[in-house]
C-alpha cells in the first residue's frame, strides 16, 4: 500500500488509512445523503408545524376539517403498502450486494410499485375529499393539510422516478455490484420518505 | 469484478454489470472537451477555485446593486420631505436592499472563501461533488438574476426583507414583486442547501492525512459550523416560502388572517431560520480574523479549543434565541424572558471569540498590514454591534428600540462592521494566493481607512436617530424633531463609504496592471501558518502534489520554524525548503460538465412560469429533466480526458496505486468519491 508516487518529506508519513476512500469511512455520496436528509427534517418539521396550528377550521362554515373527512382504514392500507415498499427495498440492496441483478430489478420494480399504489391511493384519496367540499382553498386546515401530504407525495413520486432509473440503467447493464452504492443511497432516500410517512399519519390521522 | 449474467429471461433479466469503462455518455452533449477558451473555461468549470472567484465576483456585482440602494435611501432621508423616490419606491428599494445584502452579498462572500479556501486548508483536491459546486454557484447566480428581474417587471418586493404576513399577502403587495422575491430566495435556497451539503461532506472526509477535526484551521471550522447551520436553516426558510408562494399563486390560506391566517406563523418561521442566518453570515468572517490575526501577531491563535468550541457553541445557541426579533409581538411574559436569556448568554461565546482575539494580539509583533487593519476593524466595531445588541436582549428596552434606526445602526455594526469587515481583510490577505499578485499595500490602508470612517459616519449617528425615535423603513420624516443633523452625517458617511469601495475597485484594476511588472510574490508573501501557503500564487489547478501530512495545528508554521528551550522561535527551512514544487503528473481531476449551469438556468424558468404562465413551466420543467438525466448518466471524471497538464489518470498521486489485481477496480471506486 505504500505510495510509491509521494516522494517528499511527506513519503514517510504514515499511510495507514490511504486506503480508506474517506476519513470517516463512509463514502461521499452516502454522507451526502445521511446529511440532506438531516435538512429534509426540517422542511416536514416546518409543514408539520403548520398542520398542527391550523387543524382546526376557524368556523364550521368553511367547510369540513381534515378530520370530519379522513379515512382511517383506507389510509392505514396505504401506509401500510408504503411501509412494505421500504422491506422490498431493502431486498433490493441486499441483492445487488451479492450481484444478483435479476432479484434487484425485481425488488426496485416491486418497490416502485408499492410507492405508485400508495400515490393512487393519495391521489384517490384527495379526490374524494374535495367531492365532500373540502378544496385546496376551502380553509386553512385544508391548505395546510394539502400541502403537507402533497409534498411528502411529491417525494414519494421522486423516489419512484429514482428506482424507475435504476431498473433502467440496471438492464442497460449500467448498475454493477460495485456500483451498488448507488442503490443504497437511494434506498436511503427512501426509507426517509416511509419514516416521515408513519409521523404525518400519525400526526395528522391518527392523534385526534 | 467483471459480472457475467448467465440466463437472461424475461425483460427484467438482460445481462448487466460490468466494467466500468463501459460507462459512456448518454447526454445530449459530449462533455465540454475544449475547456482553453476562456469563458468556457470558466461556464463548464468543476475547479472549486474558479468557483470561489465566480461567486466572489458575482457577490461583488450584487454588492453594487445592494449598495446603490444603499445611496438612493440615503439620499431620500439626507432632508426632511425629501422628493427622490416615492413612499412605494423607497419600500421596494429597501426591501431590496436588505434581501440583496444579505442573500446576494454577505452570504455568497462566505460561501466564496469557503469554496476557494477550505478544501485548501484541509489539502484536498477539490471538494467531494465538483459538479453540485458548480451548481450552487450557477444556481445562486440565476436565483440572484431573477430575484433583481422584477424590477424590469413592474417593480421589486416591497414587504421589508423578513416580508412579515399579512402584508405580504396579495391585498396588501398587488404586484410581482413578492413572489419574485418568493422564488428567487427559494432558487438561491437550493444552491445553498446543495452547498451545504457538499462542503459539510467535503470537511467530514476529505481531510489529507493527519488533519484531524482539532487540527483543522479555524476558518474550515467556521465553515463546517456555518454550512450546519446552513443545512437546517434554509428548509425552514424554504418550508415558510412555500406556504406564502401557495397564498399568493393559489389562494390558500397560511396568511389570509380572514380565514384563520395566522401571522405570527410567519414570524415564528423565519425568524427560526433568521437568526441562524445572522450567525451563517458572521461566522465565515469570524473565521478569517481568525486566519489573520496570528499571522500579523507572529503567534498562534490564542486557546484554538476555545475560539473552535465558541464557534460551534455559537452555532448551537444560534437556534434558540429568534423569538428576540418578536419581543414586540405578543409573544407572552414567558417566551419574552426565556429569549431574554437565551440572548444574553449567546454574547457569551462571542464575547470568548473577542477575549481570544485580543489574547492573540497582546505580546505579539503586530504587524499593521491591510489586513490586520480590517480584522482589528472587525474586532472593534463588532464588539460595538455585539454591544448593542445586548441592550436588545432586555426586553423593556427592546421595545423601545424596536423597528427604530437603532436596529438598523445594530445590525450594521454586526453585518458591515464584522462581516464585511472581515471580508475586505480576508480580500487582501488571500488576493496573491487567488491571483499571484498583491493588492497596493497604500490603496488598501487608505481603503480601510475610508472606510472605517465612512462606516462609522453612517451607521453611529442611526443609534442617536433610534434613540430619538426615527423609524426605520419609512419614507421620510418632518423638520423639527431634531433629524437633520443626524440624517446628513449619515447621508455624507454613506457616500464616503461608496467611495472606499470604489477605491477598492480602482485598486483591484490597478494592482493588477502594476503586477505585470512585479515578480510574482510568491507561495507566503505574509509569512503565514496554515497549508495553503505552502503551495504556489496562484494555486496550481491540481493544488497539491504530493498531498501534504500534517502533524500538528498551524503545521506550515512548524515546517519554517522551531522552538528553542527558552520558547523562542528560530526559522529552521527558508520557503524555498517548504513550499511545494510538484507538477501535476498524473493527478487525476474531475472533468468540466454542462448540466450543473444549464440545471441552475432551467430553475428561473420554471419560477417565471409560476408568475405568468404555467406553460413556462412545462419547458422549465423539461430543461430541468433533462440536465438532471444528462447529469446522472454523465460519469464524474472522463477517463484520460482533458484535464491537468498530463493525462494519465490513476497513476499515483492522490490514488494509491494498488500491486494487486484490483487495482483498476479500486481506482474506479475512487473516482466514484468524486460523484457530484
Amino acid at each position: 500500500m505504500a505510495d510509491t508516487a509521494v516522494v517528499d518529506h511527506d513519503a514517510g508519513a504514515p499511510h495507514a488509512h490511504i486506503e480508506h476512500d474517506t476519513n470517516t469511512g463512509i463514502s461521499n455520496t452516502k454522507l451526502g445523503m445521511w446529511i440532506f436528509l438531516a435538512s429534509e427534517c426540517l422542511l416536514f418539521g416546518g409543514l408539520i408545524t403548520t398542520y398542527l396550528l391550523y387543524k382546526t377550521p376557524i368556523s364550521v362554515e368553511q367547510g369540513p376539517a381534515p378530520h370530519q373527512v379522513y379515512d382511517i382504514p383506507f389510509t392505514s392500507v396505504s401506509s401500510f403498502v408504503l411501509l412494505m415498499s421500504s422491506l422490498t427495498m431493502v431486498l433490493a440492496v441486499a441483492a445487488i450486494e451479492r450481484g444478483d441483478h435479476h432479484r434487484v430489478r425485481t425488488w426496485l420494480v416491486a418497490t416502485a410499485l408499492l410507492g405508485a399504489t400508495f400515490i393512487a391511493g393519495q391521489i384517490y384519496e384527495f379526490t374524494v375529499f374535495v367531492g365532500e367540499g373540502m378544496g385546496y382553498t376551502t380553509s386553512r386546515s385544508s391548505s395546510a393539510f394539502y400541502t403537507l401530504t402533497g409534498f411528502h407525495g411529491v417525494h414519494v413520486t421522486v423516489g419512484i422516478i429514482m428506482l424507475v432509473s435504476l431498473v433502467l440503467l440496471s438492464m442497460r447493464g449500467k448498475l454493477p455490484e460495485h456500483r451498488s452504492e448507488t442503490v443504497e443511497t437511494v434506498g436511503l432516500y427512501w426509507h426517509f420518505v416511509d419514516v416521515v410517512w408513519i409521523v404525518i399519519f400519525a400526526v395528522v390521522y391518527l392523534i385526534p | 469484478m467483471a459480472l457475467v449474467e448467465p440466463t437472461p429471461s424475461g425483460p427484467l433479466a438482460l445481462p448487466s454489470g460490468g466494467d466500468t469503462s463501459d460507462f459512456k455518455p448518454l447526454g445530449v452533449f459530449a462533455r465540454p472537451v475544449d475547456p482553453k477558451r476562456s469563458w468556457r473555461k470558466w461556464l463548464f468549470t468543476v475547479d472549486h477555485k474558479k468557483i470561489g472567484i465566480m461567486y466572489g465576483t458575482a457577490a461583488m456585482f450584487f454588492f453594487l446593486i445592494g449598495g446603490s440602494e444603499a445611496l438612493l435611501i440615503r439620499a431620500q432621508l439626507w432632508a426632511p420631505r425629501g422628493k427622490l423616490l416615492s413612499a412605494e419606491l423607497y419600500n421596494q428599494v429597501f426591501t431590496m436592499h436588505g434581501t440583496t445584502m444579505v442573500f446576494l452579498v454577505v452570504m455568497p462572500i462566505g460561501a466564496a472563501f469557503a469554496n476557494y479556501l477550505m478544501p485548501l486548508q484541509i489539502g484536498a483536491r477539490d471538494v467531494a461533488f465538483p459538479r453540485i459546486n458548480a451548481f450552487s454557484f450557477w444556481c445562486f447566480l440565476s436565483g440572484g438574476l431573477f430575484l433583481n428581474s422584477s424590477w424590469l417587471f413592474g417593480g421589486g418586493a416591497d414587504g421589508g426583507w423578513f416580508m412579515y404576513a399579512p402584508n405580504s399577502g396579495v391585498i396588501f403587495s398587488p404586484g410581482h414583486g413578492i413572489d419574485f422575491w418568493n422564488l428567487g430566495l427559494i432558487i438561491t435556497g437550493i444552491a445553498s442547501l446543495t452547498g451545504a451539503v457538499n462542503l459539510i461532506v467535503t470537511v467530514l472526509n476529505m481531510r489529507c492525512p493527519g488533519m484531524t477535526l482539532m487540527r483543522m484551521p479555524v476558518f474550515t471550522w467556521m465553515t463546517l459550523v456555518t454550512q450546519f447551520l446552513l443545512l437546517f436553516a434554509i428548509p425552514v426558510l424554504t418550508a415558510a416560502q412555500f406556504l406564502l408562494m401557495f397564498d399568493r399563486l393559489f389562494d390558500a390560506n397560511f396568511f389570509n388572517v380572514k380565514n384563520g391566517g395566522n401571522p405570527l406563523l410567519w414570524e415564528h418561521l423565519f425568524w427560526i431560520f433568521g437568526h441562524p442566518e445572522v450567525y451563517l453570515m458572521i461566522l465565515p468572517a469570524f473565521g478569517l480574523v481568525s486566519e489573520m490575526l496570528p499571522v500579523f501577531s507572529r503567534k498562534p491563535i490564542f486557546g484554538y479549543p476555545f475560539i473552535v468550541f465558541s464557534g460551534v457553541a455559537i452555532g448551537f445557541m444560534g437556534w434558540g434565541v429568534w423569538a428576540h426579533h418578536m419581543f414586540v409581538s405578543g409573544i407572552g411574559p414567558i417566551s419574552v424572558t426565556t429569549f431574554s436569556l437565551t440572548t444574553m448568554f449567546i454574547a457569551v461565546p462571542t464575547g470568548v471569540k473577542i477575549l481570544n482575539w485580543t489574547a492573540t494580539m497582546w505580546g505579539g509583533k503586530l504587524k499593521f498590514s491591510t489586513p490586520m487593519l480590517f480584522s482589528i476593524g472587525l474586532v472593534t466595531m463588532f464588539t460595538i454591534g455585539g454591544l448593542s445588541g445586548v441592550t436588545h436582549a432586555v426586553a423593556p428596552a427592546d421595545t423601545q428600540q424596536t423597528d427604530t434606526y437603532y436596529i438598523v445602526a445594530h445590525f450594521h455594526y454586526v453585518l458591515f462592521g464584522g462581516a464585511f469587515l472581515g471580508f475586505m481583510g480576508g480580500m487582501y490577505f488571500y488576493w496573491p494566493k487567488l491571483f499571484g499578485h498583491m493588492l497596493n499595500e497604500t490603496l488598501g490602508k487608505t481603503n480601510f481607512w475610508l472606510m472605517l470612517l465612512g462606516f462609522n459616519l453612517t451607521f453611529g449617528p442611526m443609534h442617536i436617530l433610534g434613540l430619538q425615535g426615527m423609524s426605520r423603513r419609512i419614507y421620510t420624516y418632518d423638520a423639527g424633531y431634531g433629524f437633520e443633523l443626524w440624517n446628513k452625517v449619515a447621508t455624507i458617511g454613506a457616500f464616503t463609504l461608496a467611495s472606499s469601495v470604489a477605491l477598492f475597485l480602482f485598486n483591484v484594476f490597478y494592482s493588477r496592471a502594476k503586477a505585470k511588472h512585479l515578480p510574482n510574490p510568491g507561495p507566503d508573501p505574509w509569512d503565514a501558518r496554515t497549508i495553503e501557503w505552502m503551495i504556489p500564487s496562484p494555486v496550481p489547478e491540481y493544488n497539491y502534489d504530493p498531498i501534504p501530512t500534517v502533524t500538528r495545528v498551524d503545521d506550515f508554521w512548524y515546517r519554517k520554524y522551531a522552538e528553542t528551550p527558552d520558547h523562542r522561535l528560530v526559522r529552521t527551512h527558508t520557503i524555498e525548503e517548504v513550499a511545494q514544487t510538484g507538477d501535476s503528473t498524473g493527478v487525476h481531476l474531475p472533468s468540466p460538465s454542462y448540466w450543473p449551469i444549464v440545471l441552475a438556468f432551467g430553475l428561473p424558468i420554471i419560477a417565471y412560469g409560476l408568475i405568468y404562465s404555467l406553460w413556462l413551466c412545462a419547458v422549465g420543467g423539461v430543461v430541468v429533466v433533462a440536465a438532471i438525466y444528462g447529469w446522472a448518466l454523465e460519469p464524474p471524471d472522463a477517463p484520460g480526458g482533458d484535464h491537468g497538464e498530463h493525462h494519465e489518470p490513476d497513476a499515483g498521486g492522490e490514488l494509491p496505486a494498488d500491486a494487486d489485481a484490483s487495482t483498476s477496480a479500486s481506482a474506479d471506486e475512487k473516482e466514484v468519491e468524486t460523484v457530484g
